[in-house]
């Protein structure tokens, strides 16, 4: 990609609000003519990223380039950028005709030249005779189309659009979506985007960044982001996934539910654990087992309109999701297969818990904030600093988070096929994760347990 | 038999309130220069009112003519006052905005006695020479909390993203304020400035202490000494009256106005 064809930069920008922070180090580059979707759950910092852009806001730190000019200071009037607000934001105290020339005439356009330009814009939206109404007498829809149309007739060389379809019905927001995709290939500009619809992004958008917590998780195209996520996050948050534990056997070998695979996947090295990620439609189901790789037995099939959706527990015990045309009767013996190509083999982000702490004394650690008892040891001084792990299933969550020595609260969830693997932010902020059979629901509070000879110490490598 | 009970209660309620104001108009129509004795119907009160024949016309007129200007000084100058703050607290976050907010609520609390007399003080430690200055002064003091109270609901309500939304279509911040963020908080603006006309209009206490020795009467404190110098003058009946008229006239434009407003909302 040639230097020039960059028409917006984010070089290492750092955002908090008090103590939170809400952007971590985001880099990465828009190409001019793009529709870029900023995609992630609420609270990821996908909308601050775009205030940024827009102007309303200060970084903390990092640099804000467009066509190469840093506008990291300017001010909102004077980017080259225009926004579609996710609640209109339409001046209440003016008609339609006037809400869309209002940019105009701050920039001492003619106004016979307003005047053309406006009927075009609203011809664009399909808003043509509504000139003169009122905007609160408009629905949703037809406002969006007005906050749309002010937006544009400026001619901005960047498009911002602030989830401008969450506030519509399904059906509305379906006929939008080919609307905005339509008008981003007539007016040719570069389109940025923010949403938390998934499919919205995958339709719509020519990239996709998907953030998390302030932090970019994968940029791509929606081909890649859906067939190629590159973490358990992604895997789970664009599309239904069976997401697993695995083991990269060597190169293009991984087992996973129980069962050798050949993938198409290298580089892991051996024995290495991994995840693995098969979407359900890619798992191959049909009434025989010779031929199949291994075999379940159907648990559930519900009619979702154009596929069934069935859930199998297979001959190791793993519970699956499969979408398939065909429906197979719940109780039956079923073979699955599944192609290499299919398989997504993913590193893991981490394989334990793994946290800094400090000696108290010969039976006492003191790490997440909290003094926990471990195994008696002789070998660190007390006061010392020293690294602790504790593998994910060791982690003993309880009902009661009064009763734990650290408590915190359910934060993410992922069905691992046999098991749960939980994120829990602790009551200080801090993160843990946990492996469980138990069921918990994001946003329980648990009472968190370790028990003594589950903590192991080790040096500090400095 | 509860309904019967009730409609007693609210006309009750309603001929306590109003006995006082309708024994003046009532008594606006007759001679006798002693209210309460009744002298039969005549309207030579309104017209001596009207004609001037009466005495100490002259500094009657022009008590009520600095009633009015300073009403509309400190009314003016408070709403601008008052909105400029209202944005300002608005835009503060926390602590900070709720300490604000609290101190702007003290002063419409507080006896307007004790405003009055820690405002006399307060000019006669800075050697201000007390007159017309320090009663414009001294109103626009008062009124101006209530003009923050009434423009500050405004501004809540508001989608902050409407003035981002100027500013993101080129308006510079002074721009976006005049254009748009000042259009939206025009009612707000506009009770605020009825508020403060009426507080100032009606207010005694702090003009008493803040007037000085010079002379100065606003229509109140010219009826308080008129009354005090052996009696009302009868003249005051017919002008209470009017004033009372004019003020429902208002009050009823004003919520018939609300009324409508409120239905072309629903639509």
């Amino acid at each position: 990609m040639k230097a020039s064809d960059k028409i917006i930069e984010f070089k290492n920008i750092q955002k908090g609000f008090g103590d939170k922070v809400v952007l971590d180090d985001i880099s990465f580059y828009v190409n001019k003519g793009e529709f870029l979707t900023l995609l992630g759950p609420s609270g990821c910092g996908k909308t601050t990223l775009l205030r940024l852009l827009a102007g309303f806001g200060n970084t903390d730190s990092g640099e804000i380039l467009i066509n190469g000019e840093n506008i990291t200071n300017v001010p909102p009037h004077e980017r080259p950028v225009n926004t579609v607000f996710q609640r209109y934001a339409l001046f209440p105290h003016l008609d339609v005709y006037e809400n869309i020339a209002f940019g105009l005439k701050l920039q001492k356009v003619p106004t016979d030249e307003i005047d053309k330009k406006v009927r075009r814009v609203l011809k664009m939206v399909s808003m043509t005779d509504y000139e003169d109404r009122d905007v609160e007498s408009l629905s949703g829809g037809q406002q969006q189309r007005v906050a749309i149309a002010r937006a544009i007739v400026n001619q901005p060389k960047v498009l911002l659009l602030d989830e401008p379809l969450a506030a519509l019905d399904l059906k509305m927001r379906k006929d939008m979506q080919i609307e905005l995709k339509e008008m981003h290939r007539k007016l040719g500009i570069t389109f940025i985007y923010v949403t938390h619809d998934q499919e919205e992004a995958l339709t719509l958008s020519d990239t996709i960044v998907v953030m998390n917590e302030g932090k970019i998780q994968q940029i791509g195209t929606p081909t890649d982001i859906y067939n190629e996520p590159q973490n358990a996050f992604v895997a789970d948050f664009i599309g239904e996934s069976n997401i697993l534990n695995g083991k990269m056997l060597k190169d293009k070998v991984v087992e996973f539910v129980g069962h050798e695979f050949e993938c198409v996947d290298e580089g892991f090295g051996e024995n290495v654990d991994v995840d693995v990620v098969v979407r359900p439609e890619d798992i191959y189901i049909m009434n025989r087992t010779e031929g199949a790789q291994f075999t379940a037995r159907v648990k559930s099939c519900t009619f979702k309109g154009v596929h069934y959706e069935m859930f199998v527990d297979t001959d190791k015990g793993y519970e699956l999701m499969i979408q398939d045309y065909n429906a197979f009767e719940p109780g039956s013996e079923v073979g699955l297969l599944i192609r290499p190509a299919d398989i997504q083999v993913m590193k893991k982000e981490r394989v334990i818990n793994r946290f800094e702490g400090e000696i108290v004394d010969e039976t006492h650690v003191k790490f997440l904030e909290e003094v926990f008892e471990c195994k008696p040891q002789d070998k660190f001084e007390v006061g010392e600093k020293v690294n602790v792990e504790v593998r994910f299933s060791r982690v003993e969550l309880i009902d009661h988070p009064e009763e734990g020595i650290l408590s915190g609260e359910v934060h993410f969830l992922l069905y691992k096929g046999d098991h749960y693997h939980l994120t829990i932010r602790t009551d200080y902020g801090d993160k843990l994760w946990v492996d469980t059979n138990d069921i918990w629901d994001k946003g329980d509070l648990v009472g968190i347990n370790i028990a003594p000879k589950d903590i192991k110490i080790s040096k500090r490598d400095e | 038999m509860k309904k019967f009970f009730a409609q007693c209660y609210i006309w009750l309620l309603l001929i306590v309130l109003y006995a006082p104001i309708v024994f003046i108009a009532v008594f606006s129509f007759t001679e006798s220069k002693v209210l309460g004795n009744w002298t039969g119907f005549s309207t030579k009160l309104y017209e001596n009112l009207f004609t001037g024949n009466m005495q100490g016309t002259g500094s009657l007129m022009t008590a009520i003519q600095n009633t009015v200007i300073i009403a509309l000084i400190a009314a003016c100058v408070s709403t601008i006052l008052g909105t400029v703050a209202a944005i300002g607290i608005h835009n503060m976050r926390g602590k900070a905005k709720q300490a604000i907010s609290l101190l702007n609520n003290i002063p419409m609390l507080n006896p307007d006695i004790i405003t009055g007399v820690s405002l006399f003080l307060l000019f006669v430690f800075l050697h201000i020479s007390q007159g017309y200055v320090t009663v414009v002064l001294a109103h626009i003091t008062f009124c101006t909390p209530y003009v923050v109270l009434s423009v500050l609901p405004r501004l809540t309500q508001m989608n902050p993203n409407i003035y981002e939304a100027a500013l993101d279509l080129g308006a510079t911040p002074f721009v976006a304020l005049r254009k748009v963020l000042l259009p939206m908080l025009k009612p707000g603006m506009i009770s605020g400035f009825i508020l403060a006309f009426t507080m100032s209009l009606d207010d005694f206490a702090v003009t008493f202490f803040t007037r000085g020795t010079i002379g100065l009467d606003t229509l109140s404190t010219y009826i308080y000494t008129d009354a005090r110098k052996g009696g009302l003058t009868p003249e005051l009946r017919p002008m209470i009256t009017i004033m009372f008229v004019g003020i429902l006239i208002l009050l009823i434009t004003i919520n018939l106005r609300k009324i409508r407003n409120s239905k072309t909302d629903r639509e």
